[in-house]
């Protein structure tokens, strides 16, 4: 093994692979598990060809009634009980204990006393104060410096790619970036190597404390500027020469311009994407979880709403941090929902 | 894109505002006057260092998954040519060998499949369905409900997870199968699907609709044979963004799919791995491009529909 030609070792991967996937223990489960997936969208295309069969078929009279509650009763129906009551339920759970008894505000109390949960809040605080400005930033600086240069969809490509990694992924891509290796010993983590270059010594980027959080935050902002880029990319292509054209004859510089006209010209989808990624930054739990599972100071309301409800069955502060963070989305929600409101009234 | 301000309305409302915003986007745009100005040489320095910038942590992991064991763990993967290697034995470590302790990645991919590819349909037909109904359908209260199931897009799915999990293990008994997780993720999808689908379907001419109703067809039929070809594109790019949430989803499948070999999908089994990480320092270059492979070949390959559908899905979960 090791190192080898490239052709001797492809040969080698096909050969190890394939009797490896002739074995029983592989291809045993597979044919079972592609029979599930066979069967239930099999069972699934049953039921809806057999209720819109049937429902064609009713008597005129109630038929409108009928056709209605064909389209749109399912989707209403799953949404009512697999989003509505539960976080309904989440709600009353919030305000009980981990057997299910009532104890009013004490999840909440318990919440803002332990020093521990108030680290994770203020963790998150640190997350949404950075991740949705930085990577805007980031995103508005590269969108405006390729813009209409040569190559800029390559170019787009590139920062926009890491949006299509999970979490997961990146975190462990990350993972490797920061990897630690003690003073004297070669290092495998770029960012040490670097900082040895230089004459520095390597630190523990994931464990120190509060360093750490700020080196987790990086990697949701390397995930978001992509996103911020392309919408803002497609903005700043909108805003109308005719304007930009004008403030140049009124003696305006570039920095002029790009803060007096391309800023003002793109206000509304700057909102968007603000909002977008302080949305999933809020709810960030992936990176987390792969990167440091929470420890050493870093978790924030999602990750311990998951290791309080799921690891150690504290239902009702698992429930009252999902809470807490639904409290964190709704001014978003009350927003987004006004705007909508007003957008339906003009059409 | 700068007169809406909704996030899901920047993206994919109708055939015909798209082609009124090309109409509008001439090429002597605002861009190309920032330009003169701003594309001075810091601005390509700049672009270049953040490209760089961006690049250089997937590369290097890719260059890692490729290098022999000890040299994963002895040198930097920027050493590669002093410290020449290359072999395959991490992916066909990761992919082949099965057993409690190894990656085994192999069944955990065709999970992460037989997981998203229903995953992804169910909440397609539903919602296409609730869609047409509430841009088509008169009935009482529905822009009320309409405005609801819109606001249920942001609410984080946090809130669903523990009574749902109840209802699963309670009252269905299907907690940590393949149904518990597909049904999980057709929920938490059909809020963005119903209102991606309805912009679109809403957009399409009244005259196409009320010809066909005046032909005498009903609305099955109205919606088979003119709505469901129209919509097409938005379709499309539901699907994709639906298909890639659900690949890329750590969260549900913690919670739904049980966590073994039998349901769980590659991404809870690289975060798994990752976990014992001192253990794995050579199979998790292998392991993580593996699970990556699929996202990107669709980035590569649908990267127009996947923009649209991202950027009109990206306040989901």
């Amino acid at each position: 093994m090791g190192a080898g030609p490239v052709g001797a070792q492809l040969a080698e991967f096909v050969h190890a692979v394939l009797p490896a996937a002739r074995r029983g223990d592989f291809w045993g489960p597979t044919f079972e598990k592609f029979g599930v997936l066979i069967i239930g969208v099999a069972a699934f295309a049953a039921v809806i060809g057999l209720v819109l069969f049937f429902a064609d078929r009713t008597p005129k009279r109630i038929r409108d009634v009928v056709q209605l509650t064909v389209f749109v009763a399912p989707a209403l129906l799953l949404l009512l009980i697999g989003l509505v009551y539960p976080a309904v339920q989440t709600i009353y759970l919030a305000f009980t204990d981990r057997q299910g008894e009532w104890v009013g505000i004490d999840n909440f109390v318990w919440m803002f006393t332990q020093q521990e949960i108030l680290r994770v809040l203020g963790n998150t605080l640190v997350w949404v104060l950075l991740v949705p400005a930085l990577s805007t930033a980031i995103g508005l600086a590269y969108a405006v410096f390729i813009d209409k240069s040569a190559g800029e969809k390559v170019l787009k490509s590139l920062v926009f790619l890491p949006m299509a990694i999970s979490f997961v992924g990146a975190g462990i891509i990350w993972r490797f970036m920061y990897e630690y290796r003690a003073e004297g010993y070669e290092q495998i983590g770029l960012l040490n190597q670097i900082i040895v270059w230089f004459g520095g010594e390597p630190h523990q980027f994931l464990i120190e404390s509060p360093w750490n959080t700020f080196f987790l935050i990086l990697v949701m902002i390397w995930i978001q500027t992509g996103f911020a880029m392309v919408l803002l990319s497609a903005a700043i292509k909108a805003v109308p020469a005719e304007i930009i054209e004008a403030s140049r004859l009124d003696g305006a510089n570039a920095w002029q311009q790009f803060w007096n006209v391309t800023v003002p010209g793109i206000r509304s989808t700057l909102v968007v994407v603000v909002t977008t990624i302080t949305i999933a930054t809020l709810k960030v739990f992936d990176i987390v979880r792969t990167m440091t599972g929470g420890n050493y100071g870093t978790s924030v309301v999602a990750n311990e709403m998951y290791t309080q409800a799921f690891n150690r069955a504290e239902w009702g502060q698992g429930a009252a941090l999902a809470v807490v963070l639904f409290i964190m989305v709704l001014p978003i929600i009350i927003y987004n929902v006004r705007v909508m409101r007003k957008q339906r009234e003009i059409r | 894109m700068s007169t809406t301000s909704a996030p899901s309305e920047a993206v994919l409302d109708s055939p015909l505002n798209s082609k009124r915003r090309q109409r509008r986007r001439r090429p002597d745009g605002a861009a190309d006057r920032a330009k003169k100005t701003l594309t001075s040489k810091w601005a390509t320095a700049g672009a270049i260092i953040i490209a760089v910038l961006w690049t250089i942590p997937t590369a290097g992991l890719f260059i890692t998954s490729f290098r022999p064991e000890e040299e994963i763990e002895g040198s930097g993967w920027w050493t590669i040519f002093s410290n020449w290697g290359f072999t395959f034995d991490n992916y066909i470590e990761v992919l082949t060998t099965t057993g409690a302790s190894s990656a085994n990645l192999g069944s955990y991919f065709i999970n992460s499949i037989v997981v998203a590819i229903p995953a992804t349909l169910f909440p397609l037909v539903l919602a296409s369905l609730a869609a047409y109904a509430f841009a088509w359908i008169k009935f009482r209260f529905s822009a009320a409900i309409f405005i609801g199931v819109f606001a249920l897009q942001i609410v984080p799915l946090q809130m669903a997870l523990i009574p749902l999990l109840q209802i699963f293990s309670g009252v269905l008994g299907i907690s940590g199968t393949f149904p518990a997780v597909w049904i999980a993720h057709t929920i938490f999808g059909l809020p963005l699907a119903i209102f991606l689908l309805h912009n679109f379907i809403a957009e399409i001419p009244r005259d196409v609709i009320e010809a066909a109703r005046v032909d005498g067809a009903n609305h099955f039929q109205t919606f088979f044979r003119i709505v469901l070809p129209l919509a097409m594109p938005a379709l499309a790019s539901f699907a994709i963004f639906q298909f890639l949430w659900v690949w890329n989803d750590l969260l549900v499948a913690l919670v739904f799919s049980g966590g073994g070999v039998d349901v769980a999908p590659l991404t809870q089994r690289l975060a798994e791995l990752s976990g014992n990480y001192g253990r794995n320092v050579h199979r998790l270059p292998a392991a993580a491009f593996i699970s990556i492979i699929v996202p990107l070949i669709v980035f590569f390959s649908l990267q127009r529909y996947f923009v649209r559908g991202l950027l009109a899905g990206s306040t989901k979960g």
